[in-house]
């Protein structure tokens, strides 16, 4: 790749001084190649979590003891209204201090990596979000459509997960995508535990080269990038999932 | 019907209950901390707690500054913006779409690093010399831009979902798009948008900490030069983030059910 693209950036550096180093030096192509693998990654892993928490959490509100209830009320208060960045933290410093060292042979390690509190905190945080977008569309379910299938001798299970989960899914869709876009701009926080991400790469290359200008674009043009796909993906799946006579 | 109400009921006094009982605790700790302060050195990490409060607390006073002075901005650029945003000339009405694009697509952080590394620490000015532009300046800066394009966003959306027999009529009564906008479109905007932009006042708030990232001073970086100077142990990691957090908690969770509520009210109308 770099043979193509080495000629146009050296001679865009000779004419203008528009320094995108990432596209004619080996070393700076290494780190960003590094920062896009890791922040994908990451986005998706913490996106997988996110939804899996929030899952769990929309089915624990709906539980018949309210211990359960509160507990999930109390972690949504907790990690909705508390900075992102200070959970990170207190994740990665706080707990990570406590957790199990593995022996590497002559040196330790600790079990759980940074990527590793990274993807669970915020995992949890994002799926703080999650678990409010689930019960909203659990509760936009018509009432009619409980009284149809208890008409037609579903047990309370057979009805949540053949009828009410699938509708619900498809009313929280919308809101759903918008979280998990607004949840894969956060994961460059993860910068802050030093998790190679893009942001994190990139400030590596301007800290060498002084070009941040031109790495600043690259990081817009990246995230803005990341975040139409998502949105595209999200798009594709409300329409092969839409339902005839639901929604518009 | 009586089951309909008895769950608004719950739901809404659960969230105070849950508040109190959070601030009890938080209150609880501090008294707790901040009781033995008089005795002098101690080496229990809740006491060394109690002795750097206020310092922290002094940082979060930044926290503050910089969200309400960020919000005021991005208030009032978001508004400009969101006029842009829906303006009928295509060439005002598209470099409006995209800056807001551009500033709602990027995370906080990256945006944060563009202007505190973009724009000079000092400028010169004709008549009062080389002005230092402070740390934290560039930071409210910095958290205005995605607020404010999100402000626009709200805005454009506002004004998207007015029926359209609002403006039929309006037009038919002989205003002109001014007035129309004026005295017809806004005032109905201003309650939808109410909700949505003391959401995104708690959100900046939220973020505030990680200017702490760039060197500003504020909670965040006061608390890790706090345990430094007590010495790093580890054992004062979990006091002093939890005590971080609950302080953000205590500030942010009024707003958050009053938005809540504020959303029901208007949801209902």
């Amino acid at each position: 790749m770099l043979e193509f693209t080495a000629p146009l950036f050296l001679a865009l550096q000779q004419t203008t001084g528009l320094n995108f180093s990432p596209f004619f030096d080996e070393y700076d192509l290494g780190r960003l190649m590094t920062g896009v693998q890791t922040s994908l990654l990451l986005i998706l892993c913490v996106l997988a979590v996110s939804l899996v928490v929030g899952l769990l959490g929309a089915a624990a509100q709906r539980s018949r003891f309210w211990v359960l209830r509160f507990l999930v009320a109390t972690y949504i208060a907790v990690f909705r209204n508390t900075p992102p960045v200070v959970q990170l933290l207190f994740f990665y410093f706080g707990l990570g201090a406590f957790t199990p060292q593995v022996d590497m042979g002559g040196w330790y390690e600790p079990m759980i990596s940074s990527f590793g509190w990274a993807v669970i905190a915020l995992g949890i945080f994002g799926g703080s979000y999650n678990v409010e977008i689930f019960r909203a569309g659990i509760e936009a379910v018509p009432k009619a459509t409980s009284e149809a299938t208890e008409a037609l001798a579903f047990s309370p299970m057979q009805t949540f997960v053949h009828v009410t989960m699938p509708l619900a899914l498809r009313f929280s869709l919308p809101a759903l995508a918008s979280n998990l876009i607004s949840l894969a701009k956060t994961t460059s926080i993860a910068y802050v535990i030093a998790v190679p991400e893009m942001t994190y790469a990139l400030s590596g290359v301007w800290n060498d080269r002084l070009n941040v200008g031109e790495m600043m674009t690259l990081l817009f043009v990246y995230y803005i990038a990341v975040v139409a796909i998502i949105s595209v993906i999200m798009g594709q799946l409300e329409k092969r999932l839409s339902v005839p006579g639901l929604g518009k | 019907m009586t089951n309909a109400v008895s769950t608004t009921r719950t739901r809404s006094t659960v969230p105070i209950l849950l508040g109190a009982a959070l601030l009890l605790a938080s209150l609880a700790i501090a008294y707790l901390a901040t009781s033995h302060i008089a005795k002098g050195p101690d080496d229990s990490p809740l006491k060394v707690l109690g002795r750097w409060i206020p310092f922290i607390l002094e940082g979060f006073t930044l926290n503050i500054l910089m969200s309400v002075l960020a919000m005021i901005l991005a208030t009032v650029s978001g508004i400009g913006l969101g006029f842009l945003q829906i303006s009928n000339a295509v060439i005002i009405r598209q470099p409006a779409r995209f800056v807001t694009r551009v500033f709602r697509n990027s995370p906080w952080l990256v945006i944060l690093f563009a202007i505190m590394l973009m724009v000079p620490f000092e400028i010169t000015l004709p008549h009062f010399g080389t002005v230092m532009i402070p740390g934290w300046v560039k930071a409210t800066i910095g958290f205005t831009l995605p607020v404010m394009a999100n402000i626009a966003e709200l805005l454009r959306g506002a004004v998207a979902s007015i029926p359209t027999g609002q403006w039929e009529s309006a037009e038919s009564l002989a205003f002109s798009r001014m007035q129309t906008m004026r005295h017809v479109i806004l005032p109905q905007c201003i309650r939808r948008m109410l909700p949505g932009w003391m959401n995104w006042f708690a959100l900046l708030t939220l973020m505030t900490p990680i200017a702490a990232i760039l060197g500003v001073n504020e909670a965040l970086g006061n608390t890790q030069a706090a345990m430094e100077s007590a010495g790093s142990s580890p054992d004062l990691l979990i006091p002093f983030y939890l005590f971080l957090m609950s302080i953000f908690f205590i500030f942010i969770y009024p707003v958050s059910v009053w938005t809540k509520r504020l959303e029901r009210r208007f949801a209902a109308t």
